[in-house]
């Protein structure tokens, strides 16, 4: 047994190695918005020049508010469709059902690469053209499926016998889903639309394709700014925005568990 | 008969649609109309703006077949997917094992929301963050040159290691998710059965605890597999001009070439890769679900 006691230990070391190999990056980009040296050098020398100077760059404010505006703005529209679509799953019984069901499929697994060209070349066509409401009709679309999922999963610890039970008590369709269902998926519908929040705050990719120069968010001017050169400049935004996204995560993980234990 | 199935299936139905009809409307607007597109434009010679002169043409998939540079490519990046799965089963695989099986309580439950938490950061910005540690003079050099008595040069920022590295930083959060799922649904009392029963540690392991978690390691592999066959930003960061695969190709149709019929045939042949890879996987990936 002293075998089985000391592969354990390994076993615990070489997760805290990974948990290394996943964040030692990311903190030493952190670091490196705070040092002085525009050039990455060391010694480390402390300094906010670099997030002070962020606040001069109008480019990059003017992105950022799009980027906030574009994820608010997809969080709503794609959490009550979404929560629409989870309810009449949960509800109805129809040919078709596993079809459009399967159909959640194909937006979150094919690469977002062809999805981006795609709406590129669709959105042209049609003369939505490029541009916000371009890239805000496509985020809706990546999100939803998380949404139905995700509040899908939350319906399913819900007993019909209480719909039922309201409803032979007198209450219609809306009372019943506004007093007794939604009040009890909320968890599931708030992270959702914190899962929509964040698909949309750090979607690169497909925003890439659809933003022109003026029309952009947030990580596509990083990504520009990135193949310009690196800048510590670069460090501070992304560091903001990791911190962001990582904060919502752990939000969203308050209200919906990931592994499913319990 | 079949009319009173058909009527019956549309009671079903009709209720059901105003609530579903909002979100089907939004994809099929934004996802199935646009991947239908894109297949129709991929046949056009020009695109049918502005009184421009098009027509019907194979020419864009005759591109492909003719010139040997773009099948070389869309074989790089199948190449480039299969090392970064099977580099994230290497890595994940034992994580998810010690998650499930070592781990208890509240560690586990912290560990794992760690190991998952980066993963729903922002992608890009993961892979910048690895310029900082692989790039000469970075973080990786000055450290091993204040260890070793001897002066070495680690430059791997633009080069092939690098874009698997950065690649797999950012996807194996997705096969320890996937592992830690089906590991943690195997009874331990199997193992112990195994054991018991004689056989070491390696059998039950390649013939118990393997076996029974193959629908997360194969969820896993398709999940990285897909997305990495279609990278741009990743290899533009990290491999520099190391780093042209197919989907750095297909970037440039779209935003420095402006071909975008070929850009559309390129992108189509490589969602019909993927959708045959999800096909194979698909029946395993239900059983899992």
């Amino acid at each position: 047994m002293a075998t089985t006691r000391i592969l354990e230990w390994l076993g615990r070391f070489y997760v805290v190695l990974l948990l290394g190999f996943l964040y030692l990056p990311i903190i030493i980009m952190a670091a490196m918005s705070f040092n002085a040296s525009p050039f990455y050098q060391l010694p480390f020398e402390w300094t906010t020049d670099w997030y002070a100077s962020l606040w001069q760059n109008e480019q990059l404010i003017a992105a950022t508010w799009n980027s906030i505006e574009i994820a608010v703005i997809t969080t709503l529209i794609s959490t009550v469709l979404g929560s629409m679509a989870s309810l009449a799953f949960y509800r109805h019984e129809f040919r078709g059902k596993k079809v459009l069901q399967a159909l959640l499929f194909p937006p979150i697994a094919i690469p977002w690469l062809i999805t981006g060209t795609a709406m590129l070349i669709f959105f042209f066509g049609v003369g939505i053209g490029r541009g916000l409401v371009a890239i805000l009709l496509g985020h809706v679309a990546l999100a939803l499926p998380y949404v139905i999922v995700v509040v899908s999963a939350r319906l399913q610890t819900f007993a019909p016998e209480l719909e039922e039970a309201a409803r032979s008590l007198g209450a219609n369709q809306w009372q019943v889903t506004m007093r007794v269902t939604l009040p009890w998926i909320m968890p599931g519908v708030i992270a959702g639309g914190l899962f929509a929040f964040a698909v949309s705050f750090d979607q690169f990719v497909v925003s890439y394709f659809l933003s022109t120069p003026g029309q952009t968010t947030l990580p596509v001017e990083i990504y520009a700014a990135i193949r310009k050169g690196f800048t510590p400049e670069i460090n501070a935004v992304s560091t903001i925005i990791i911190a962001v996204s990582m904060a919502l995560m752990l939000l969203t993980a308050r209200f919906f568990k990931f592994g499913g234990e319990k | 008969m079949a009319d009173l199935l058909a009527i019956g299936s549309r009671r079903g139905l009709r209720p059901a649609l105003p609530l579903l009809l909002p979100a089907y409307l939004w994809l099929t607007v934004a996802i199935f109309l646009p991947l239908s597109a894109m297949v129709f434009f991929s046949f056009m010679t020009d695109l049918p703006l502005a009184g421009k002169e098009w027509s019907f043409t194979l020419g864009n998939y005759a591109a492909f077949f003719s010139q040997s540079l773009y099948s070389t490519l869309l074989f790089a990046s199948l190449r480039l997917g299969l090392e970064v799965t099977l580099w994230c089963i290497v890595i994940g695989y034992p994580a998810a094992y010690v998650l499930a099986k070592v781990l208890k309580g509240r560690s586990r439950e912290a560990i794992f929301l760690l190991v998952i938490l980066p993963f729903w950061s922002n992608g890009l910005v993961r892979i910048f963050s690895w310029a900082m540690v692989l790039r000469e003079g970075g973080i990786l050099d000055t450290a091993l040159n204040a260890v070793l008595p001897f002066k070495i040069n680690i430059d791997l920022m633009y080069s092939y290691p690098a874009v698997i590295i950065g690649l797999v930083h950012s996807y194996v959060p997705y096969m320890v998710l996937t592992c830690y799922l089906t590991l943690q649904a195997i009874d331990d009392s199997l193992i112990e059965a195994g054991r018991s029963l004689g056989a070491s540690r390696r059998q039950v392991l390649w013939r118990v605890i393997i076996p029974l978690s193959m629908p997360g390691l194969i969820a896993g592999s398709a999940l990285i597999f897909v997305p990495v066959v279609g990278s741009f930003m990743e290899p533009r960061i990290l491999g520099g001009r190391t780093g042209t695969f197919y989907g750095t190709v297909i970037e440039d149709q779209f935003v420095a070439v402006f071909n975008w019929p070929l850009g559309a045939a390129l992108s189509f042949i490589l969602l019909a890769v993927v959708l045959i890879i999800l096909a194979l996987a698909a029946p395993v990936l239900r059983r899992a679900a």
